[in-house]
């Protein structure tokens, strides 16, 4: 690991001034991305900004209209601990506690995760299935819009995510294959149908360009909530990532059992 | 450079380091503790494992700038006045190890599992933890096993003691 300088700041406005200050300073949540990214020397920030230690970046609360505000810095196994998010939101509950291992989940945030935008991730999916709205320290962004590419998010420069909003949801649940070696997602799919009715699914794992929706099975749930109703939506494994843990067409194939689970999860 | 101070197993310990030292150098290279073993560089072993602040981490994978102030918990941390841990002691029971490379880990995460699950915990579960801890000799069956019986003696010994 090449050098750098740790800084620990009380507040969001103290962070906020120490990343501003230099062109090579960069947030630390978890570190469960970044460390292992600079000590294999692909990342050399000057400077690391820890955002543990900041109380706006905390908790978890119900909004007014029965959805869920979670902050930025609360971690993985938080999360799939949460009451409110288990009665509210039980498909994040599940995907946060999918996510690598126990000692992964102690320390990783959902805050990290979504501004790393790795396309194997697991939150992306659940933020653009339900709808949701990144918080950061200057504005608020559609989840629609801020997933722009792989590892790729629309946050400027110095912005720092505060919290994500959820909305209310009917139904949710996730589904993922995960690579037996390294936990992330081969292919996720996560379901949900929103208090106004209308129902998004989300893919990740298994894009080119990222966490997708897939548009044929959003519209083969709206008329019938079953898992036999995208059981014969195909998603077409032209846009598929194939590598070597697996071909586009496999991927798609996963798509489409990921889905049926999760539908079947969702009840 | 700054000056970290990390109680490990109870103890203060105060040291000018690099802020890029891990923790797990800290822990090995500072206070001189080398029960806590790093098997990989890619933060996938857990062979690092550690408790801070009760929970555990992977010590390989958080900076000790990051654990200034905080309570550390290692495998030497474990015995008590001479006397294994009732999960120390089951490993031996059960022979869940081989060469014991994994072993401080594997203790250390299974410490938290039990913590974690007050009620007790059944095979699947156990190996479903062990997401985070690769062992490249037993094959897992005796260190499951070791697991599974160290969480039945310590909900014995919890409800005794009630
Ligand atoms: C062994 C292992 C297995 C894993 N398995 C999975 C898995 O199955 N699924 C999965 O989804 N992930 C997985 N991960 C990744 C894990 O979820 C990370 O915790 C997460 O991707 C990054 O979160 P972090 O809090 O650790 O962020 P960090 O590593 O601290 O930061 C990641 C990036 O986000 C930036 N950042 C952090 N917080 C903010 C913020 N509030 N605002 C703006 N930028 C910010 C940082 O500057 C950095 O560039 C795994 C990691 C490991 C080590
Ligand atoms: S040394 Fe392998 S996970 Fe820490
Ligand atoms: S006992 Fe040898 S690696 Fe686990």
């Amino acid at each position: 690991m090449y050098e750098t300088t740790y800084h620990r700041p009380k507040t969001l406005a103290e962070a906020g001034s120490l990343l501003a200050k230099s062109d090579e300073a960069k947030l630390l949540a978890g570190g469960q991305t970044l460390i292992p990214t600079m000590k294999q020397r692909l990342a050399a920030p000057s400077d690391v900004i820890d955002l543990r230690h900041i109380e706006d970046l905390k908790g978890i609360t119900e909004t007014p209209s029965g959805g869920v505000r979670i902050g930025a810095a609360v971690t993985h196994a938080e999360v799939a601990s949460s009451d409110i998010v288990k009665r509210q939101l039980p498909g994040v509950a599940t995907l946060a506690g999918g996510i690598g291992d126990p000692h992964v989940r102690h320390m990783g945030t959902l805050g990290g995760s979504i501004a790393n935008n790795d396309p194997a991730a697991d939150y992306p999916a659940a933020l653009l299935a339900l709808g949701a709205t990144v918080v950061t320290n200057k504005r608020e962004i559609a989840a629609d819009d801020f997933f722009t590419a792989l590892f790729e998010t629309a946050l400027g420069e110095d912005e720092i995510v505060t919290a994500v909003v959820f909305p209310k949801a009917e139904k949710s649940a996730y589904a993922k294959y995960p690579n037996p070696a390294s936990r992330y997602a081969m292919a996720g799919v996560f379901v949900a149908k929103l208090g106004d009715g209308s129902v998004r699914v989300a893919a990740t794992g298994a894009g080119q360009g990222g966490v997708f929706r897939i548009g044929a099975m959003e519209q083969a749930l709206g008329s019938n909530w079953s898992a036999d109703a995208v059981a014969g939506v195909k998603v077409s494994d032209g846009d598929l990532l194939a590598d070597i843990h697996g071909s586009a067409a496999y991927r798609a194939n996963l798509l489409t059992v990921m889905a049926k689970r999760a539908v079947a999860a969702a009840g | 450079m700054a000056t970290v101070t990390i109680t490990v197993n109870g103890k203060k310990r105060s040291a000018a380091i690099e802020d890029r030292t891990l923790l797990v150098q800290f822990l090995r290279e500072t206070a001189g503790l080398t029960g806590t073993h790093v098997g990989c560089d890619t933060s996938q072993c857990g062979a690092c494992v550690v408790h801070v602040d009760g929970k555990a981490v992977k010590s390989c994978t958080m900076l000790a700038a990051q654990a200034d102030g905080a309570q550390v918990t290692t495998i030497e941390g474990l015995a008590q006045d001479g006397a294994l841990h009732p999960v120390q002691a089951a490993f031996r029971e059960h022979h869940g190890l081989q060469c014991g490379f994994c072993t401080p880990g594997m203790i250390m995460a299974a410490v938290d599992m039990i913590n974690r699950y007050p009620a007790g915990l059944d095979e699947e579960t156990i190996r479903k933890e062990l997401d985070g801890n690769i062992c490249r000799c037993t094959g897992y069956h005796n260190i499951v096993k070791a697991i599974k019986a160290a969480s039945d003696t310590m909900r014995g010994m919890a409800q005794a003691a009630e």
